[in-house]
C-alpha cells in the first residue's frame, strides 16, 4: 500500500508574517519556515498506519520553491520513505486552482492508494485543495476527519459536526483531509535525521507534468490586484483608574459606538 | 535591543551542517515540549521523570555516541555537544542525567566484549534500562585512584563490598558500572564491573537533600557481598580506572554543554526581561552597566562554546591531548556558565530569586557542574600538568 501525504512549507505560525507590498505574495525571507503543523499531523496519521503495517510505503509530496526541500527532509527524518518535490519558478504565486491542478497532475500516476492532506494550511487558509484534488482525480473525499483507519480496502474516518459525529468511509483509493483532532506529530529520531539524506527525493519541474496537466489546467486564476500594509498603531488613549475606570471604559466604548448604552 | 540581534560568529547555529541543524531543531522541540514546561515542578517535587526518559530513549537520547549495531546513533562528539546544549535549555538536571547514562552505555559499548555489548547496550540505548556510574566513594572523590570498594575473586564470580557516594540515578536505575579494587593500591588495581539493580546485596542509601539537581535522585550505593559473574567484568583486571577516565572525557564535555545550555537559556531570559522592564522612565536595557553585563555573558558563553567544540573535535579525531582539551572546556564552560546564570538572576532583580521564573533553579543546578565529573581544581591539575609535561 502506498500513502502519499501532502506537506507544505509555511512561515512559522508564531512569527510575524509579511506580504510583499508589490506582488502581494508572501515575503519568504521575512520569517523562519516550518512544515505546516497540520500537514505534520497528516504525516503522523500515515506513519501511525505504517507503524501497524510495515509494508505501507509513505511518500511526502510538496509543491514549493527550492528551499521547500527542507520540509521534505523533515518528513523523511520523521519516517516517510521518499519525497516528491514539485518545483518551478512558474508556480510562484500559484492560486488554489493552479495548485490543485499541479498536485493532481503529479498524483495521477503516482499510484497512491490513499492521499492524506491537512484540512487547511496556516498561511493560505483556503481549505479547498483536498476537495479540488478529489474532483480532479475522481476520488472519494473524506474531509475534516479527526480519526482515521484502514480496513479491508476501505478507509474509514470520523468527522465532527456541530450536532453529531459522522462516521464516513470509502473504498480505496481515496483522499482524506484531517483536522487538529488527529494526534500530534512525532519527533524525528536521531537515526531518522541521520538517515534522511539517504532516502530518495524526486524533483519535478512543470515540464515533467505537462501531459497530465493538459487535461486539468484551468484558464481561470485569481490575481492579487492591490496589497496594503496593515497601518501601524497610533497614539494610545490611556485611562487612569481613579476608582471610576469602569465608567470611563464604558464611556470610551460608547463614544466609539463599540457598545450601546441601555438604561435599566 | 538591536545589540543582540545580529548573529555573531560562534553563534549557536554558526557553521553547522544541515544534519546538525536538524538535530538541534529536534532537540529544541523535544526540550521545549517535554522538559521545560515541567522543570520547575520536577525540581520542587524532586521528581525523576522516568516516562519522559523512556520517551527520550525512543528518539535516540540513550546511545547518542554508541555504535549502531547495538542500537546507538554513533553521532560525533561535536554533534553530542550541540544536543546537550539544546537539551539543557529545557532542564539542566535531566540533560545532565542523560549525559551520565550515555557515559555508562558508551563504556559497555566501547570496552565490553561482544556478549556484554549484546546483553546490556541495546536496552540502555533505548533507555528501557537506565544506567548509573559508580566511581566516587565517601572517602575518595578527587583522589578516585584511592577507592576502597573491593572485588574479590571467588570461582567464576567476584564478590563486591563497599560504598559508592553521590551516585546519580541510584535507586531508580537498572544498570550500575562499579569501579572496585581487585589488585594493588592506586589506579592500576581498579577493575570495572557491570552490576544489575536487582543483584542480591546491592542496596541504596537515602535520596540526598541537595542545593540543585533535584529532578534526579542522588544516593549512596551500598555493595554488601554482591556476587558478580566474571562475564560481567568490563575489560581486564586493572583496566577499570583508565576506562572510567576515558568515559569522563566525554562526560566532561557533556556537562560543559549542559552548563552552556542552562546559561544561554538564562541569558535569553535576562535579555527579554531587561528589554521590557522599565525603570527611571526607560527600559533597563538602556542602562550602560546592564549592557556591559550582557556583553560579558555573551562573550564568555561564546568563548566556552568554541572551546567546547574544539575539545569535541579532539575526541572525534583522537587527539593525543584530548584529556587536557576536555578538562579546559569543562573548567571554563562550567565556571563562566555559572557566573552568567548568576548574573541573569541579578538582572531579573527580585524576580530572579523566585522559583516561578526558573532562573534561581538554573543557578542552583549549574553550581554542581563546577564540582562533579572531576572538580574544576582537578581540571586545572590535568591542564597544568599536560602543559608542564611538554617541557620536562
Amino acid at each position: 500500500m502506498r500513502i502519499i501525504v501532502l506537506i507544505k512549507h509555511v512561515p512559522d505560525t508564531w512569527e510575524e508574517r509579511v506580504l510583499d507590498p508589490v506582488t502581494g505574495r508572501l515575503d519568504r525571507s521575512a520569517s523562519e519556515r516550518v512544515v505546516d503543523e497540520i500537514t505534520e499531523r497528516a504525516l503522523e496519521a500515515a506513519l501511525a498506519l505504517k507503524d501497524r503495517d510495515k509494508s505501507i510505503e509513505v511518500v511526502a509530496l510538496t509543491m514549493g520553491p527550492s528551499e521547500s526541500t527542507g520540509a521534505i527532509k523533515k518528513a523523511l527524518s520523521m519516517g516517510a520513505d521518499s519525497g516528491i518535490h514539485l518545483v518551478d519558478d512558474a508556480l510562484a504565486g500559484a492560486d488554489a486552482m493552479t495548485t490543485a491542478a499541479t498536485l493532481a497532475a503529479a498524483l495521477r500516476d503516482a499510484g497512491a492508494d490513499l492521499i492524506i492532506a491537512g484540512n487547511e494550511s496556516t498561511d493560505g487558509r483556503g481549505g479547498v485543495i483536498p476537495a479540488m484534488l478529489a474532483e480532479h482525480l475522481g476520488l472519494p473525499a473524506l474531509t475534516f476527519v479527526s480519526e482515521l483507519s484502514i480496513d479491508g480496502g476501505r478507509v474509514r474516518g470520523e468527522r465532527a459536526t456541530e450536532t453529531a459525529t459522522s462516521v464516513v468511509s470509502a473504498p480505496l483509493p481515496a483522499i482524506v483531509s484531517i483536522t487538529e483532532g488527529m494526534p500530534e506529530p512525532r519527533f524525528p529520531s536521531f537515526k531518522g535525521i541521520m538517515g534522511a539524506k539517504k532516502k530518495p527525493v524526486a524533483s519535478h519541474p512543470l515540464a515533467d507534468l505537462e501531459p497530465a496537466l493538459a487535461g486539468s489546467r484551468s484558464s481561470a486564476s485569481s490575481v492579487v490586484l492591490t496589497c496594503e500594509q496593515r497601518p501601524g498603531r497610533t497614539g494610545a488613549d490611556p485611562i487612569v483608574d481613579e476608582g471610576d475606570a469602569g465608567t470611563k471604559l464604558a464611556g470610551w466604548l460608547i463614544e466609539r459606538r463599540l457598545a450601546e448604552q441601555r438604561l435599566v | 535591543m538591536t545589540l543582540l540581534n545580529d548573529a555573531p560568529m560562534a553563534a549557536p547555529a554558526h557553521g553547522l551542517s544541515d544534519e546538525q541543524q536538524a538535530l538541534v531543531e529536534m532537540v529544541r522541540d523535544f526540550a521545549q515540549q517535554e522538559l521545560e514546561p515541567h522543570a520547575i515542578e520536577w525540581d520542587r517535587e524532586k521528581h525523576f521523570p522516568l516516562d519522559v526518559l523512556h520517551a527520550a530513549g525512543e528518539l535516540g537520547f540513550g546511545g547518542i555516541y554508541v555504535r549502531e549495531d547495538v542500537g546507538g546513533t554513533e553521532l560525533t562528539r561535536a554533534d553530542t555537544a550541540l544536543i546537550f546544549e539544546e537539551l539543557a535549555k529545557g532542564d539542566v538536571t535531566i540533560a545532565a542525567y542523560i549525559s551520565i547514562h550515555n557515559m555508562v552505555a558508551w563504556m559497555i559499548d566501547t570496552f565490553g566484549d561482544d556478549d556484554q555489548r549484546e546483553r546490556w547496550v541495546p536496552r540502555l540505548a533505548s533507555m528501557e534500562h537506565l544506567g548509573s556510574y559508580c566511581l566516587t566513594e565517601p572517602d575518595s572523590g578527587s583522589d578516585a585512584g584511592a577507592l576502597a570498594t573491593r572485588a574479590v575473586r571467588d570461582g567464576d564470580d567476584y564478590i563486591l563490598t563497599g560504598v559508592k557516594q553521590f551516585i546519580s540515578g541510584a535507586g531508580s536505575t537498572d544498570v550500575y558500572i562499579v569501579m572496585a579494587r581487585t589488585g594493588e593500591a592506586g589506579p592500576g588495581g581498579i577493575t570495572a564491573f557491570i552490576v544489575p539493580a536487582d543483584a542480591p546485596g546491592l542496596s541504596f542509601g537515602p535520596n540526598e537533600v541537595k542545593m540543585g539537581w533535584n529532578a534526579q535522585p542522588t544516593r549512596p550505593v551500598i555493595l554488601d557481598g554482591v556476587r558478580v559473574p566474571a562475564a560481567d567484568r568490563l575489560g581486564a583486571e586493572g583496566e577499570g580506572f583508565t576506562m572510567a577516565m576515558k568515559a569522563l572525557n566525554g562526560g566532561r564535555l557533556n556537562i560543559a554543554a549542559c552548563s552552556l545550555g542552562g546559561a544561554q537559556w538564562a541569558l535569553d531570559r535576562a535579555v527579554r526581561h531587561i528589554s521590557t522592564r522599565r525603570a527611571f522612565g526607560a527600559p533597563l536595557s538602556t542602562q550602560q552597566s546592564l549592557v556591559f553585563t550582557i556583553a560579558d555573558m555573551e562573550t564568555e558563553l561564546q568563548a566556552a562554546r568554541l572551546l567546547l567544540r574544539s575539545a569535541a573535535q579532539s575526541i572525534d579525531s583522537g587527539h593525543p591531548d584530548v584529556a587536557a582539551h576536555c578538562a579546559m572546556a569543562k573548567r571554563f564552560a562550567t565556571d563562566v556558565a555559572f557566573t552568567a546564570a548568576n548574573a541573569a538572576l541579578q538582572l531579573h532583580g527580585g524576580y530572579g530569586y523566585l522559583a516561578e521564573y526558573g532562573i534561581e533553579k538554573v543557578v542552583r543546578d549549574l553550581r554542581v557542574h563546577q564540582i562533579l565529573e572531576g572538580t574544576n581544581e582537578i581540571m586545572k591539575l590535568i591542564i597544568g600538568r599536560s602543559v608542564l609535561e611538554k617541557v620536562s
